[in-house]
């Protein structure tokens, strides 16, 4: 039985030391530093410039949170103080509905009905804005349900205390409820973001695939991730080392984003039981 | 129902030593979790036949000492035990011990009942199954008769194929007994096995228990000292001395509580200390 | 006053998730069920896609899922059990646990960068249907051994004590009592493993590849549903309408097999004689 832990363990150390092995070429040598000095994408010729690929990640994601964090925050305010009986039951079970809708099939709606929307207002439709839309509708369940758990276990006395003090419900929420919970709305936050910084096909569908820093929310671009995707399947040498590095790099980010979610976790859950 | 206990006259402890030879003999038996001792200097027989009663205030060692004697201790590996227990020849504190067949020879009673999540039926029928009984017949027969000896035949007999958790409290701790003495045990230990239940419960169980003197070694650990006065015919008082448990006095019942040899126990059975 | 702008605030984006979300439901409903027949499930695709059907691809879908169950779900419950159970030393436990929720955070897109390398060029298994189904297994194991792990470890300590007691087995505790009693767990943990495994595209784009054409053994290479999806949205002009019959196949197939796996194993455990 000990063997399987051990295969866990393996498993772990062939994911890393494969990922190391095809990147190894530009680490070894230290190229892969020039993925953020350079600044063009021009793999054929040798030229790694990732900046811009790490940017839009990184607009994605926060654009995403930007759109999901009020929402998925309204939608557990409403589950925890609104909400009764059959509605509350039914709207948690369009959340876990919600959160079984396969990426690709929000890509392909957010592509065929989202993307001409946006593209009437400005072409060519798809852009950093369809992405981080369609990437909060992605996130929207992870946020509301954690945030609701979060809400969930902020100790009933506080709440009372606050009635007692004849505050309005407004401020019951917004000044006591929500700063009660906020560690566990944090950890729900990180752990969206690295959900977010790590999935492919929504941004590889919506958000056009363009090397570049972009101008305005209008503008398309290309994420890590979908570069991955994109170029995985024909590329050779040093390209496909390069693709390697980039997953290593996600795998980093994501990895921390996850330790600092259970950090979180773990801090609210002891602050909670003082 | 139960066989109600029969108010013969107490013999004198000699003549019990002779009539009720020790079935387990313990010798300056010492717990320890970790570095840390827990419980010392313990030495007493049980007899076979007789219900021993282990009395003292919490966390002084009674239930420590009561899994050693079928050895479920040694699913904790901080914990050691050292000196000896004598049963049928055989030193439990050896190495060697086959756990299996000592475990079906010495019983065990929880504190709070715990049939399995399984029907009335299989919470018997899976230990005998486990126990080598191959034929059916046989295992039916004897299932039918712990049920009678525990006094739950007539309330289980038209549902024994319903869930044991449907039983109320007493009848699960009944179940509990039933399913220890349908593998035909020689001892029993029972740890508190009243306590979790309601009065009328407790007070059934309680009967219950007397009316296995004779058939079986039992050793009870109790709070409730009229309890112990009712039901035992010897008892050991376990004490807190320098931060470890210790057996402080071991005699029979009546002697014992009519007239302690150790200041504590006197002052914990008039119930000024514990 | 104020009091009643947030209310209303409240609902106004409430009634804005429920929406969209019916918007996109009903997009994929109601253009997916014009393209969807039994001719669809049963005929292969022609013209890129664009016409036929998805047979082949509903078969190379199972395919990659059954693999990836064989593979995941017997390892998944003994590491759990070896977790919960077994494992007497803590910070061995620990560190396992912690292993396996740094390869929970892994991106779906590096498993299949993982699986490219290793299944695909290292063991010699080229883009295939067991390539893929060993990779979605990979990225499915650390969720399921979890949940798993968390359910068994859960189960009342008292029916452990109660079945070591009375002199059975270990073994016979675990498959008789506590496995079955963890069944709750066991079943989310497959739900979740089956919606994540059904649904995957990018951890398989290049693992198993994306041949439309019926899979003769688990070595060809062949294209799931969700890179059908994915395939005829992108790269087919014209292939919406299609993409949309495959998005409701494969939304109801998800149902479908949660469905099946709650009712099997359901039964497994009732003729175990269970209760809960």
């Amino acid at each position: 039985m000990g063997a399987l832990s051990f295969v866990c363990a393996a498993l772990l150390c062939l994911i890393l030391g494969f990922l190391l092995y095809e990147s190894w070429s530009l680490v070894a040598d230290g190229r892969w530093l020039s993925f953020f000095s350079q600044t063009g994408w021009y793999p054929l010729e040798g030229l790694f410039g990732m900046t811009p690929m790490i940017f839009a990640s990184l607009v994605l994601t926060f654009g995403s949170l930007v759109i999901a964090l009020p929402v998925g925050l309204a939608c557990a305010i409403f589950l925890e103080f609104y909400a009764k009986g059959w509605v509350k039951k039914s709207f948690q079970s369009l959340l876990n509905l919600l959160a079984g809708i396969p990426s690709v099939v929000l890509g392909l709606w957010g592509l065929t009905e989202l993307v001409p929307l946006i593209g009437q207002i400005k072409a060519p439709g798809t852009s950093v804005l369809a992405g981080a839309v369609v990437l909060s509708l992605m996130i929207l369940p992870t946020l509301a349900l954690t945030s609701y758990a979060a809400l969930t276990s902020v100790d009933r006395s506080i709440l009372a205390g606050a009635q007692a003090l004849g505050l309005t419900q407004k401020t019951q929420i917004l000044a006591i409820a929500v700063p009660a919970a906020r560690s566990g709305i944090m950890s729900g936050v990180l752990l969206a973001s690295a959900r977010a910084l790590g999935e492919t096909m929504v941004v590889l569908m919506v958000a056009g695939n363009v090397v570049q820093m972009p101008s305005s929310l209008f503008a398309p671009v290309r994420a890590l991730t979908a570069n991955i995707a994109l170029e995985m399947a024909y590329a050779l040498g040093g390209h496909r080392a390069s693709l390697y590095v980039s997953g290593l790099l996600l795998t980093i980010i994501v990895w921390i984003l996850a330790y600092l979610a259970s950090y979180l976790f773990n801090k609210g859950r002891t602050v909670s039981h003082d | 129902m139960i066989v109600a206990e029969t108010l013969a006259p107490r013999l004198s402890e000699d003549i019990i030593e002779s009539r009720a030879p020790a079935h387990i003999k313990v010798n300056e038996l010492a717990i320890y979790y970790g570095k840390k001792l827990a419980v010392n200097g313990i030495s007493l027989s049980l007899h076979r036949g007789k219900i021993t009663a282990l009395i003292g205030p919490s966390g002084c060692g009674k239930t420590s000492f009561l899994t050693t004697l079928n050895q479920l201790s040694k699913l904790n590996n901080q914990v050691t035990v050292t000196g000896e227990i004598h049963f049928d020849g055989e030193n439990l504190t050896q190495n060697n011990v086959d756990l299996l067949s000592l475990r079906r020879r010495v019983g065990m009673i929880f504190q709070k009942p715990n049939p399995f999540p399984l029907s009335i039926f299989k919470n018997l029928d899976i230990p005998l199954k486990e126990h080598g009984f191959k034929n059916r017949a046989e295992r039916i027969e004897k299932i039918e008769n712990a049920l009678k000896a525990v006094g739950l035949w007539d309330e289980v007999k038209d549902r024994l194929n319903t869930s044991a958790l449907s039983l109320s409290g007493g009848q699960q701790q009944r179940l509990c007994i039933a399913r220890a003495l349908v593998l035909e045990p020689e001892v029993l230990l029972m740890d508190e096995p009243c306590s979790a239940l309601d009065p009328i419960s407790s007070g059934i169980v309680e009967e219950l228990i007397s009316s296995l003197r004779d058939k079986y070694t039992v050793v009870i650990v109790t709070h409730n000292l009229a309890q112990a006065k009712r039901i035992s015919d010897y008892t050991a008082f376990f004490w807190t001395q320098n931060g470890a448990g210790k057996l402080i006095e071991f005699n029979n019942t009546r002697q014992l509580f009519s007239g302690p040899k150790d200041e504590r126990t006197a002052a914990y059975i008039s119930g000024i200390k514990g | 006053m104020i009091d009643r702008a947030f209310s209303l605030g409240i609902y106004a984006i409430i009634a804005l998730v429920i929406a969209t979300f019916g918007w996109i439901i009903g997009d994929v409903i109601i253009k997916g069920i014009s393209v969807v027949s039994w001719e669809f499930l049963i005929s292969e695709p022609e013209d890129a896609g664009r016409a036929g059907g998805i047979a082949p691809i509903l078969v190379s879908t199972l395919y990659v899922l059954i693999i990836a169950l064989v593979i995941a779900l017997p390892l998944g419950i003994s590491a759990a059990i070896w977790l919960a159970e077994f494992s007497q030393n803590q910070s061995h436990t620990l560190h396992v646990g912690i292993i396996l929720d740094v390869l929970a955070g892994v991106p779906s897109i590096v498993y299949g960068l993982f699986g490219n390398a290793f299944f695909c060029i290292y063991l010699g298994l080229g883009y295939s249907l067991l390539s893929g189904g060993l990779t979605l297994a990979c990225m499915i194991l650390p969720v399921f051994i979890r949940t798993c792990e968390s359910g068994i470890r859960s189960v009342q300590s008292d029916w452990r004590l109660g079945g070591l007691a009375l002199g059975m087995r270990r073994s016979v505790v675990i498959w008789k009592i506590l496995l079955p009693a963890a069944q709750p767990a066991i079943i989310a943990g497959l739900i979740l493993s089956i919606g994540r495994a059904t649904a995957e595209t990018a951890a398989l784009l290049f693992t198993s590849g994306y041949v439309d054409r019926m899979p003769e053994s688990i070595f060809d290479s062949a294209r799931v549903l969700a890179v059908h999806i994915y395939d005829l949205t992108m790269n087919v002009t014209g292939g919406d309408e299609t993409a949309y019959g495959s998005a409701l196949i494969l939304i109801v197939l998800i149902i479908l097999l949660n469905t099946l796996a709650q009712g099997f194993i359901d039964s497994w455990f009732k003729r175990s004689g269970h209760y809960r």
